[in-house]
């Protein structure tokens, strides 16, 4: 069973690529109970952030958030 | 970390909220189907930031909130076989069934393990060959490829002292069956991310065809779960009923094909019982004839049977979106994470625990 190590954060753990056996290193990949689900679309999660951004930087007159 | 913190920002999320609040000018009752999007919406406060029209009700993709109550009595009776070992995920220790826990018999000398991934279990099995290893294997659609793995692994390797619980529930059957019943209010739902990661889109485009209900796919961050609801809402405001995929950087229409493979080889569809819910046709997985050998219920020759859930836990209209739970007089009284009542007190996934963590004090006054 192909498998790999995956920095979660501040913790590295062993997940299977079974599922995703496509994957590379340096990939990001989605993982559930210790095995890779899916490897993110980078262009596809930069796009939707791109389009979000542009969003948010026409509110700039938008309240800061209150924490 | 990337992917993680761009979809926690707070400057789009508000501008996601403002974009909602100037597109909605009707009510819209909308459903999250997943539990991880329950906890996310109540930890961010997301339904907060939307406009008073837009309700969010939850939904029953809690797969320890769903687990039957005989499921959990089965799996307690056989942690109390001397010769078993019980390997569970963590969320299903502190369940309660008719008269205990799994945790409850741990204290009392069950072999009781915590496993964090169902390859554990055929780990233990493969060591321990003197002891008869259960894996409770439950779970949606995500969870499924990985345990199918389990029970793949050890008919592979030959094992015979392994064998699995079953409790798998599919969501598609369970918007259907939502959707049929006459006491449904939902407009609107965020289809989850990661059950859809596994099998892709094709069930809930049939679900948009034969009700005109509109589904966005969604994430589990604040941003994904504030888009979907924009996507949603643009939808309903202008009349159209489309499937959409806001968490397209995970979720493709066709889905992880090499984990529906193993799903395919290993289990089959069937009729499940839901925990709070009752019977849904088809809405299950069951071992395949070729894994009969793989089934707890026939390696223990375990009887079927019915119990009745305690009358004083309303997480059957938890579950369908039917009552929040601040709702339940029980709520952060008689029934806490510590002393639960029903199972959507314990999981990380259900919505009572949610309201619990992020919401009792603000219910309390």
């Amino acid at each position: 069973m192909r498998a790999a190590r995956v920095q979660f954060g501040g913790i590295v753990r062993q997940v299977s690529l079974s599922f995703v056996p496509e994957a590379e290193l340096g990939d990001y990949v989605m993982v559930h109970v210790g095995f890779a689900i899916s490897r993110v679309d980078s262009l596809e999660a930069e796009r939707t952030y791109k389009l979000l951004e542009e969003m948010g930087a026409l509110e700039t007159e938008l309240p800061p958030a209150e924490e | 970390m990337k992917y993680l913190d761009e979809y926690r920002d707070q400057r789009i999320a508000r501008a996601l909220a403002s974009e909602i609040t100037q597109r909605t000018t009707r009510p819209w009752v909308l459903m999250e189907i997943c539990g991880g999007q329950t906890h996310t919406i109540m930890r961010y406060g997301l339904d907060e930031l939307l406009p008073r029209g837009i309700e969010l009700v939850h939904g029953p993709g809690c797969p320890v909130c769903v687990t039957p109550l005989e499921t959990v009595d089965k799996a307690i009776a056989l942690a109390g076989l001397p010769d078993v070992i019980l390997v569970s995920y963590g969320d299903m220790l502190r369940v309660p069934g008719s008269s205990s826990d799994l945790l409850r018999a741990k204290a009392l000398g069950a072999d009781v393990r915590i496993a964090y991934s169902p390859t554990e279990a055929v780990k233990i099995a493969r060591l321990t060959p003197d002891r008869k290893i259960v894996f409770l294997a439950i779970g949606f659609e995500t969870t499924a490829p990985a345990n199918a793995m389990a029970a793949w692994q050890a008919k592979r390797e030959g094992l015979t002292n392994f064998s699995m619980l079953v409790s798998h529930v599919l969501v598609p059957p369970a918007i259907r069956a939502l959707l049929l019943s006459s006491t449904n209010r939902v407009q609107g739902f965020i289809a989850p991310g990661h059950v859809c990661t596994v099998v892709g889109c094709k069930d809930y485009e049939n679900l948009v065809r034969d009700f005109r209900i509109p589904i966005v796919v969604g994430g589990f961050e604040p941003v994904d779960i504030l888009e979907a609801v924009l996507m949603l809402v643009r939808q309903l405001e202008t009349g159209e009923a489309k499937l959409e995929n806001q968490y397209a950087r995970s979720v493709s229409y066709k889905g992880n094909v090499t984990a529906q493979e193993i799903m395919a080889e290993v289990f089959e569809v069937a009729d499940q019982k839901w925990r709070g819910i009752g019977p849904i046709p088809q809405s299950g997985l069951r071992l395949r004839a070729e894994y009969a050998s793989y089934d707890a219920n026939r390696v223990f020759d375990l009887e079927e049977f019915s119990v009745d859930e305690p009358a004083e836990c309303i997480s059957a209209q938890v579950l369908q979106g039917l009552k929040k739970p601040t709702d339940c007089p029980a709520f952060g009284r008689r029934c806490t994470p510590e002393n639960p009542l029903g199972a959507p007190m314990v999981s990380s996934e259900g919505a009572c625990a949610a309201y619990y963590h992020y919401r009792r004090h603000a219910a309390a006054t």
